[in-house]
């Protein structure tokens, strides 16, 4: 049973997969205005036009060309970039560090700040801080990643200026490290004061991609925890004699965590989704950066490679959450 | 005794009000943009560049908000602003409404492969990040209003085809359509007397909430200047000018950015109000 719903779910998500590279190839290939126009200088031949056209695989049918792009994308082949006039997966990778990251950073933010709003509102249940931390949890929900960057910004860049609002790092420090996870590699090679200096960039972008999912991590967690709190096996727990932090931390916390993990997994994805705009309006050197830039160069076949490589990575999300559900939930694992 | 949850109920309504407030002063500055506006929102004017708002020394009358660096004064290009903003929110919202809900309540109603198929889509959409879908569609599209009211569209049906098919299943399920069908009623009649009343209150939560989503988006794809024109005033537009003239002249930031935040949070504000008014399977 166990095995099937496995294979299934593999299965969905490999036509989920080909779904979203059916859906990259019609809307890159109904740009309007002609890819080859671009690439010639004034004053080409038709020969010429031709001779690009078959170059590129542009006199084919498009399901011809579909297959051809397909083939080469399988193959790690995803064009080469018009503006800078490298291969794709090379810049893309080059990027993809940055803003995973930044990610991850993001969500041990939220999972922290959530975990602890939640704690403590069921600690303090019904007294005016639950009341509080409710309010502001419905704030922070009701407005978006992209606000809180720029409120942030203004706090944090201009009426308070501790922390860097631009890059990734500063430009007298720039590493040459081996691979670009420069916050990982940082900490290997005990190079503390560029690890400080890469967290003081991060920070407030990293900040303003958790606050909404700490808020809803807070919210559902706690909700949750006050469920569990009415049990039995918790009340025994009381009458044990254990103090009441214990009773949520250790007790309480392990029935109820389970929901908020599914919950964060597929939250995950909308933060990284969210890096896009964040990085954007923090300059910060990722992925998403690179595809503002690529839109307004028009550069289709970067754009191309990073919407596929963003795809791929939130139907891995998903797709990981949903194992990780199956066996960590019993109920599910012996069914 | 005043307990958490009671600040968070007697707050409810207070919250309420002052949304419909905000959007009801935000719709009759917008309509009345042109008799309101104290400046012409495109009139540059460079002796009156980075005018601070009236209560800062240098202030001049006339400019209750300050100027941006080309001397636009800031109110009069929020006032103008918001229209963009508003018409956004009422069409994209509402045509994102219909067409996802009726996909939604297709799939629901009558399951089967029409339901797979749009289930399936539904899940391939979830698959691109919102932002850059919007991005790659205005590049593809060109930029217009046009093009930012098909994207967010293009992009948000799913959030009503998911929401409304879950709902019109459950409807579908009960007694009352059953009853209706042993009456005789038409399949097609039954989706359109039975089912779509009792998801009519859904689907009024999920336009406001996706109302303060278009502003956003719109918002956003002004920012990286992907929305129309650059010569008319748009929130996102003033809040890019204001992102890089931060440390000189702070107000052409700070103000587009408040009135961004409160519409957005009074249309979040207004769902959730209207979700605990009339709708006990939401919450």
């Amino acid at each position: 049973m166990f095995l099937r719903r496995f294979l299934t779910r593999i299965a969905t998500t490999l036509v989920t997969l080909f779904g979203v590279a059916v859906i990259v190839f019609v809307v890159i290939r109904v740009v309007p205005g002609d890819p080859i126009a671009m690439m010639l200088p004034p004053g080409a031949t038709d020969a010429d036009i031709a001779r690009l056209q078959a170059l590129y695989g542009l006199d084919k049918s498009i399901p011809q060309q579909f297959v051809i792009w397909l083939g080469g994308v399988l193959h790690g082949d995803f064009g080469t970039s018009i503006t800078t006039r490298q291969p794709v997966l090379g810049l893309v990778l080059s990027r993809l560090p940055a803003t995973l990251e930044l990610s991850i950073m993001a969500l041990v933010i939220a999972v922290v700040l959530g975990g602890l709003m939640a704690l403590t509102g069921t600690r303090l249940r019904d007294t005016r801080t639950e009341g509080a931390i409710d309010v502001a949890n419905g704030m922070a929900l009701s407005v978006p990643d992209f606000l809180w960057g720029l409120v942030l910004i203004l706090m944090f860049g201009v009426l308070w200026p501790v922390f860097s609002i631009s890059g990734r790092v500063s430009p007298a420090l720039v590493p040459q490290f081996h691979t670009d996870f420069f916050l990982f590699e940082s900490v290997l090679r005990l190079r503390f004061d560029l690890w400080l200096d890469l967290v003081g960039h991060m920070l407030m972008p990293a900040v303003a991609l958790a606050i909404p999912l700490a808020a809803i991590i807070g919210q559902l967690l706690k909700q949750s925890l006050k469920e569990t709190m009415h049990l039995d096996y918790v009340t025994l727990a009381r009458t044990k004699g254990y103090g009441e932090n214990h009773v949520i931390t250790h007790e309480a916390l392990r029935n109820a965590i389970l929901p908020t993990l599914t919950l964060i997994g597929v939250q995950f994805t909308f933060l990284i989704g969210g890096t896009v705009i964040i990085e954007r309006l923090f300059s910060y050197e990722g992925l998403g950066n690179m595809a503002i830039d690529a839109v307004i160069n028009r550069d289709l076949p970067l754009i191309q490679g990073i919407v596929l490589l963003f795809a791929l990575l939130f139907t891995l999300v998903n797709l990981c959450v949903d194992l990780l559900y199956a066996v960590l939930n019993p109920r599910l694992r012996h069914a | 005794m005043l307990d958490g949850r009671s600040l968070v109920k007697r707050t409810a309504g207070l919250r309420l009000w002052l949304s419909v407030a905000w959007l009801s002063l935000l719709v009759i500055g917008a309509v009345f943009a042109p008799l309101v506006a104290p400046q012409d929102p495109l009139m540059q004017d460079l002796f009156t560049a980075r005018l601070p708002p009236f209560w800062m020394h240098g202030a001049e009358p006339g400019y209750w908000l300050g100027t941006d660096s080309l001397g636009r004064d800031v109110l009069s290009r929020i006032l103008y602003g918001g229209r963009v903003a508003l018409i956004v929110a009422l069409l994209a919202g509402s045509a994102t409404a219909i067409i996802g809900a009726t996909l939604g309540l297709i799939a629901g109603f009558y399951r089967g492969w029409v339901d797979m198929v749009i289930s399936r889509l539904v899940d391939i959409w979830m698959a691109f990040p919102p932002v850059l879908f919007s991005i790659l569609l205005i590049a593809v599209l060109g930029t217009g209003l046009g093009s930012v009211i098909l994207a967010i569209i293009v992009i948000d049906w799913t959030r009503f085809a998911r929401v409304v098919r879950a709902e019109a299943m459950a409807q579908g399920a009960m007694d009352y359509v059953a009853s209706a069908q042993v009456a005789g009623r038409g399949r097609f009649s039954t989706v359109l007397t039975e089912i779509l009343p009792n998801v009519l209150p859904t689907i009024t939560v999920l336009l406001t909430l996706e109302m303060g989503i278009a502003v956003i988006v719109e918002a956003i794809l002004s920012f990286v200047n992907l929305s129309i024109s650059t010569d008319d005033p748009t929130w996102g537009g003033m809040i890019a000018e204001g992102r890089v003239s931060i440390h000189q002249a702070w107000w052409v930031l700070v103000f587009p950015l408040i009135a961004l935040f409160l519409t957005v949070l009074s249309f979040s504000q207004l769902g959730e109000g209207l979700k605990d008014r009339f709708d006990p399977v939401l919450q």
